[in-house]
């Protein structure tokens, strides 16, 4: 009989733990702004649309994916949470950024790849032809030519409608 | 051919979205962008296709090219008033990937204009302005193609045909004969040339076109990874905003920083010394500007540092003009007026420049306003209750509901401003549902100042009983100059494109 009655106990006892935990968290479930949905929802993308952004898509849907949104604040997940979880449901394409994996490594690489290569194209060209100038003013010394004569002769040109440039 | 007796009463008519002033100039203005590009290429294919070695091609066309440049400037600019005024997202530039596609012939266009006055005045860089002009036309092809064919996911696909494949054929074939062509030619394009210097004003160019050719790389790359993605994993993906601001913003910076030292450098013989005498004063007024921005409680330095670009290349411009005015107006002893007139109408190309670069300089600054300082709210008021953004109150004071128009139906906001305790002024944003497109349309609230606008939307309203309506309200600083940048910008390049009056001396033996 003692039995029965510590197994009641200790299913009593569970319950009231589950009934207190449940309260607590219901409790720390807080009101989320349509700033914070928004915050979130400007990352993501419609799914059904057409690239349409989350926080600013007119459609039902959007509007139930938002509320979605605003539960899961509310139940403290973080963005990255929310952003991961729609993106396991809906794919890749609700982001506004592929995630840096796989095959997406390519638009993170090749941007600064293309700059910087151009760069370097660039500045061997510019010091080839300066070693060449410099080789074939040897004796004429470094190349300044003085500003204000520069810029004199230029407006002296401008006046006459030689030079054209712009 | 034979006539249908049931002809539709009421037909769908044009679709919402598109019922903007904007929209009537906007397809003309980029249609001739697109297709004034032809007559370059056409000219660089026919100077290749007769093994010509001259500059004559980048003269005869200098003209068209920046006709080109212009329309595609404007269509692109109106287009993006469009989406400010009617997709309610509070800004201008989705980074969509038709818009994308419409600017990379834009960028590659204007690297044209740069890199083929390098060839005009100096002979140089033949390959390089063919290859650009190649380019610029095959991506107004690609473009189109991209449009229209479906390929892409966007918010402006508004009319897909089954033109694609045709066109696919007709942009492969033009890419490879006209490469082809360049490739046969090749070696007798070659000058010999060299740049001599870091600081001549031809490295600067080239440092603009690799500049301009890298944000084309990346828009190219972020327009074409998600089909490429598609078609080797399955995966689909989005390229959104985030990716192109990081990649492009501190590019554009390094653009304005160029365009402010361009116009004091020289020719072959400009050196870091000679730049910088030219350079500082200038340079230290700029810094006024970061300054005052500090002072004001900025702490994101990307801002600042973007403000201070923007005014570096304003002050810069604006010095060398005004020097040029000043050395005339006291050689020549007339008023300042008449010196700025004679200078600006003896070399147009050269001051339309100027004033095109202070143009874009002000859009920068409206660019600025919006990336870097915009605030936004969204929320759900009573009627009588407020919203408070930014130093504004905005006071919910009624929404009216009209459902005897034939086509839609309209729900309006009525919205008062205040800034303190004065009243600045009502806004009136609505949203239309119409009947038979089914298709919902927001007009945003717009009150527009040059320090900032206040951009209101109706996003949602709740049943009569509790008389309240949600909104979406957007601060925009310094937005309006995008507007009058492109203005500024227009006539820069009216005024470089003015035809030279030409004298004609009259004839001896008449």
């Amino acid at each position: 009989m003692s039995r029965y009655r510590n197994l009641i106990a200790l299913l009593l006892g569970l319950s009231l733990l589950v009934f207190l935990t449940t309260a607590v968290i219901a409790q720390d479930e807080r009101p989320v702004s349509d700033d914070e949905v928004n915050e979130i929802a400007r990352e993501l993308y419609c799914p059904i649309c057409e690239n349409v952004p989350l926080d600013v898509c007119p459609t039902q849907a959007c509007e139930d994916w938002r509320e979605l949104i605003r539960e899961y604040i509310s139940k403290g997940w973080s963005a990255e949470e929310i952003k991961d979880y729609f993106s396991a449901q809906y794919g890749w394409n609700v982001l506004s950024v592929p995630p840096r994996t796989g095959l997406n490594w390519i638009i993170y690489i090749i941007p600064p790849f293309i700059f910087v290569g151009g760069l370097v194209i660039i500045i061997v060209l510019i010091r080839k032809g300066k070693r060449n100038q410099q080789l074939l003013n040897a004796n004429l010394g470094e190349l300044d030519v003085p500003v204000t004569d520069v810029f004199l002769d230029r407006v002296d040109r401008d006046l006459k409608g030689e030079d054209q440039d712009g | 051919m034979s006539t249908i007796q049931a002809s539709p009463d009421y037909g769908m008519g044009m679709n919402p979205l598109l019922r903007h002033p904007g929209m009537v100039v906007h397809p003309p203005m980029l249609y001739l962008g697109f297709v004034g590009f032809i007559i370059p290429f056409a000219y660089a294919i026919a100077t290749l296709i007769k093994g010509w070695n001259d500059d004559e091609w980048i003269r005869a066309t200098r003209k068209w090219s920046l006709s080109a440049w212009l329309f595609l400037s404007i269509g692109l600019v109106l287009g993006s008033r469009w989406a400010y005024d009617v997709l309610g997202w509070g800004g201008y530039w989705g980074w969509d990937p038709v818009e994308v596609s419409a600017l990379m012939p834009w960028l590659t266009g204007t690297a044209f204009l740069h890199s083929s006055l390098i060839q005009e005045k100096r002979g140089v860089f033949k390959h390089w302005n063919i290859t650009l002009i190649i380019l610029t036309f095959c991506l107004v092809i690609v473009g189109t193609f991209l449009t229209r064919s479906g390929m892409l996911s966007s918010v402006h696909a508004f009319s897909q045909s089954a033109i694609g494949p045709s066109f696919f054929v007709f942009t492969t074939f033009i890419l490879i004969a006209s490469l082809v062509l360049l490739g046969y030619r090749w070696s007798r394009l070659n000058t010999g040339f060299q740049i001599k210097s870091y600081f001549s004003r031809e490295s600067f160019f080239l440092f603009n076109n690799l500049i301009f050719v890298a944000i084309f790389l990346i828009c190219m790359v972020g327009v074409l990874f998600p089909i490429f993605s598609e078609l080797v994993t399955g995966q689909q993906v989005t390229v959104g905003p985030p990716f192109y601001k990081k990649a492009t913003g501190p590019l554009f910076a390094m653009l304005l920083l160029l365009m402010g030292a361009v116009p004091l450098s020289a020719w072959s013989a400009s050196t870091g010394k000679s730049l910088g005498k030219n350079i500082w004063k200038p340079a230290i007024i700029s810094l006024v500007f970061p300054v005052v921005t500090l002072a004001l409680g900025t702490r994101d330095w990307g801002a600042v540092i973007a403000l201070w670009v923007v005014f570096l290349s304003i002050c810069v411009t604006l010095y060398d003009y005004g020097r040029s005015v000043k050395i005339n107006s006291d050689t020549n002893q007339c008023s300042i007026w008449k010196s700025f007139w004679r200078m600006t109408s003896r070399n147009r190309r050269r001051y339309g420049a100027y004033i095109i670069h202070i143009g874009v300089a002000l859009m920068g600054l409206g660019i600025i306003g919006i990336e870097f300082f915009q605030s936004q709210t969204q929320v759900t008021v009573k009627k009588n209750e407020s919203i408070e953004i930014s130093g504004y109150t905005l006071t919910y004071n009624d929404l009216k509901i009209d459902d005897t128009l034939e086509d839609r139906e309209t729900a309006r906001a009525e919205i008062s401003i205040t800034k303190g305790d004065r009243e600045i002024g009502w806004l009136y944003p609505a949203r239309e549902y119409y009947y038979m497109a089914q298709q919902s349309v927001t007009t945003p609230g717009l009150r527009s100042t040059l320090i900032d606008d206040l951009y209101i939307i109706l996003v949602d309203w709740l049943p009569v009983s509790s008389e309240g309506a949600t909104f979406k309200v957007y601060r925009n600083p310094l937005v309006i100059w995008l507007w009058i940048g492109t203005v500024v910008m227009v006539i820069g390049t009216m005024l470089a494109l003015w035809p030279k009056h030409q004298r004609v001396k009259p004839e001896a033996n008449l």
